[in-house]
């Protein structure tokens, strides 16, 4: 009996069989480079545009901005390995449940890269960001982006990305238009998406 | 619990009963507005600072690529996949497939999977096959819950319940949620935030239980065994990472063939399906990672149909489909028609040729379906990954055409078009005939029903075989009462 396997490629060999493959990898069209200090004003701006919390500051104002961005009494998780220290927060040590994030109120991470054209952040769940449930079921993410990472656009950030990791690519506040094309922010991800972009 | 499209009836009686549906058109016509002019404005935009043809031309070299060497790139993406401690299936087709997730479900003895909106799932009738083994399968994106809720089927790719309004929507969700799981919240307004805020409440006690998850993937990387899963709401993110079981149903088209290539297609789909830049959440996995997400990883690679359309040489283009819907929202036939009309999960331009090209021509409902078009040629403009819908719909209907030649019983289209060429291979029969048009003409003009831009009389519906359904929603113009020939013979070219 043949399986489902041999079945499948010995249809797709016959239906190819007038076709020559083609072994070059495509090339993708690229920005023309820009200066660094502007794409990162780009970046800000568009991450901006999806209505979410966009600040800029200074290493040296980091620790401060971070426990500002954090609402009074409220819960906190943190990855870690996390780039800044969080007064009162608990560091993720792979045990909290679905359930105890329900309970948490904000997550505070680190970024790998931040594309700039589409104001877009990338989480590679290395330390400083940890496992993909903490920046998902609490309800207000704090994300630090160093200006060091911000890339121009798409094609710069695969590159620098490793396939191998889960990457969740954030843009914005979780949304939806599925009714009457009418766009709202929150619906299961975290409703409250705060940039913190230092240098 | 939801509808089927089985047995929907061909495309111009479905589309007639739409085209009634004032409701339905005023919907339709403001969602598909609405989308049209954030795409174009992001066109543009691209167009101004980068190229947007070039990046289309990128989008569509990568598609081809990825199946020209379809067999290389599947036994690949098989390899490394399984060497990311993922198990690989193969599907021949919808039944399958399905068994292949009910048995998943069942080893974990699972009541219940959550899933991520998916095309590929909805083709197959995964939830359908799932409760007939007593499993209930959730939709976890807004819109699927609201067909779902609201035992309806999915009239678009992106925005399924875009026929549906905020008041209808509101109703769904105050008799429905409470039969399922967590009721509507008391005073429910019908606001989209609102609406939006029930559907989180609901869902999430789902979410934080489901031991099973189910989705499709956007893209699936061969060089790495990568699957990529687009969307807006989140409740991707959700199943692809809180519960320990994941099984990914995938199409064989889906493959992309290394890393970097994804890049051309995760720019063109968000500015061709929502008319953003990016949308809000984009995840990818490689198989199994510790201590991060399911620790049970299953992908189902699927034909149904798709080698068919692959050995087409005209039609394999379709196979380059990234299932945007930027088609439907330029079509104009679409925009009043809705999905419903189509028959089938995928409606619309793409679903006019990708429904015959996976199943084969020969059924009514489906070869009716490349006659669901003016020819526009609009959905081929927007089309991010340039696929010649109108090329391939002119090469499905000859294959219809084709399929009737040894019929019996001729049809009427074949009769009028033997007639024709009876009547223009010779001169004294065309003449014989112009004197009758002519004729036809000067009554029609004293007693034409309608008038037509520039003051032309025209019949309305005509009765008999044939011309009854031609007229039913055509003006049929008046003849001139003098033909070309006849007035270039009575005046000599026009001098006397």
């Amino acid at each position: 009996m043949t399986t489902a396997r041999d079945e499948i490629l010995g249809r797709v060999r016959r239906a190819l069989a007038d076709v020559e493959p083609d072994r070059e990898p495509v090339a993708s069209p690229r920005l023309a480079e820009r200066p660094h200090a502007e794409v990162v004003d780009l970046f800000a701006e568009r991450v901006e545009d999806y209505r979410a919390i966009v600040e800029r500051c200074t290493p040296a104002q980091l620790a401060r901005k971070v426990g500002a961005a954090v609402p009074k009494g409220a819960t906190v998780v943190v990855p870690a390995g996390l780039s800044v220290a969080v007064k009162g927060a608990t560091v993720d040590d792979g045990t909290l449940t679905s359930a105890d994030l329900d309970a948490i109120d904000v997550v505070v991470t680190d970024a790998r890269v931040g594309i700039a054209e589409t104001g877009t952040i990338v989480l590679d769940h290395t330390a400083g960001m940890g496992r993909r449930a903490i920046t998902l079921v609490p309800d207000r993410h704090v994300c630090i982006v160093r200006t060091d990472q911000v890339v121009a656009d798409v094609p710069d950030a695969v590159e620098l990305l490793d396939p191998a990791r889960p990457l969740t690519w954030i843009s914005g506040p979780s949304a939806t238009s599925d009714i009457e094309l009418d766009r709202v922010e929150g619906v299961h991800g975290p409703r409250t998406l705060h940039v913190i972009i230092v240098g | 619990m939801s509808g089927t499209f089985v047995g929907m009836p061909a495309f111009p009686t479905a589309a007639k009963a739409a085209l009634g549906d004032t409701q339905l058109r005023h919907n339709l016509s403001h969602a598909t507005g609405v989308i049209r002019a954030k795409r174009s404005k992001l066109v543009a935009e691209v167009e101004e600072n980068l190229g947007w043809e070039d990046l289309r031309l990128a989008g569509a070299a990568v598609k081809d690529r990825a199946l020209r060497d379809l067999e290389t790139n599947l036994v690949l993406l098989e390899e490394r996949l399984s060497a990311a401690g993922a198990t690989v299936h193969w599907a021949r087709d919808a039944a399958e497939a399905n068994a292949i997730v009910v048995a998943v479900a069942k080893q974990h003895a699972a009541e219940e999977v959550v899933k991520v909106k998916s095309m590929v799932t909805q083709e197959i009738g995964l939830n359908e096959a799932l409760e007939a083994e007593g499993i209930s399968a959730w939709e976890t994106d807004l819109a699927e819950i609201i067909v779902q809720l609201g035992h309806d089927l999915p009239s678009h790719i992106l925005v399924p319940a875009i026929h549906r309004n905020r008041a209808e929507i509101r109703e769904i969700f105050i008799r429905e949620m409470g039969l399922v799981g967590k009721p509507a919240p008391e005073g429910l307004t019908d606001e989209p935030a609102a609406l939006a805020g029930a559907a989180r409440e609901h869902l999430r006690e789902k979410f934080l239980r489901a031991k099973v998850a189910v989705s499709g993937a956007n893209f699936a990387v061969a060089e790495t065994g990568t699957l990529v899963v687009v969307e807006s709401e989140g409740n991707g993110r959700m199943c692809l990472t809180l519960p320990d079981v994941l099984v990914s149903v995938v199409g064989i088209e889906k493959v992309v063939p290394s890393w970097t290539e994804l890049d051309p297609l995760l720019r063109l789909l968000p500015r061709s399906s929502t008319g953003e830049r990016m949308n809000p959440y984009t995840s990818t996995w490689t198989g199994v990672t510790p201590g991060d997400g399911p620790q049970e990883v299953h992908v189902v690679l699927l034909d149904n149909g798709r080698t068919n359309a692959l050995a087409d040489e005209v039609g394999r283009q379709a196979l380059r489909c990234i299932r945007c819907s930027a088609c439907l929202n330029v079509c104009p036939v679409y925009e009043r028609t809705g999905g419903h009309a189509y028959g089938s999960v995928y409606p619309g331009p793409i679903g006019a040729i990708l429904n015959p090209l996976l199943k084969g021509t020969g059924d009514a409902q489906t070869d009716s379906l490349p006659y669901a078009s003016s020819l526009c040629g609009a959905c081929f403009e927007a089309c991010p990954v340039r696929i010649d819908i109108p090329e391939v719909l002119v090469h499905l209907r000859s294959k219809v055409v084709d399929g009737h030649r040894d019929d019996t019983v001729s049809k009427l289209e074949a009769v009028a078009f033997k007639g024709a060429a009876y009547v223009l291979s010779d001169a004294k029969r065309l003449s014989l005939a112009e004197r009758g048009s002519g004729l036809a003409g000067r009554v029609l003009s004293r007693f034409g029903r309608t008038t037509l831009p520039g003051g032309r009389r025209a019949a309305g519906r005509i009765p008999g075989p044939g011309a009854a359904k031609w007229t039913s929603a055509r003006d049929l113009p008046a003849p001139p009462a003098e033909s070309f020939r006849a007035w270039w013979k009575r005046t000599d070219g026009g001098t006397k």
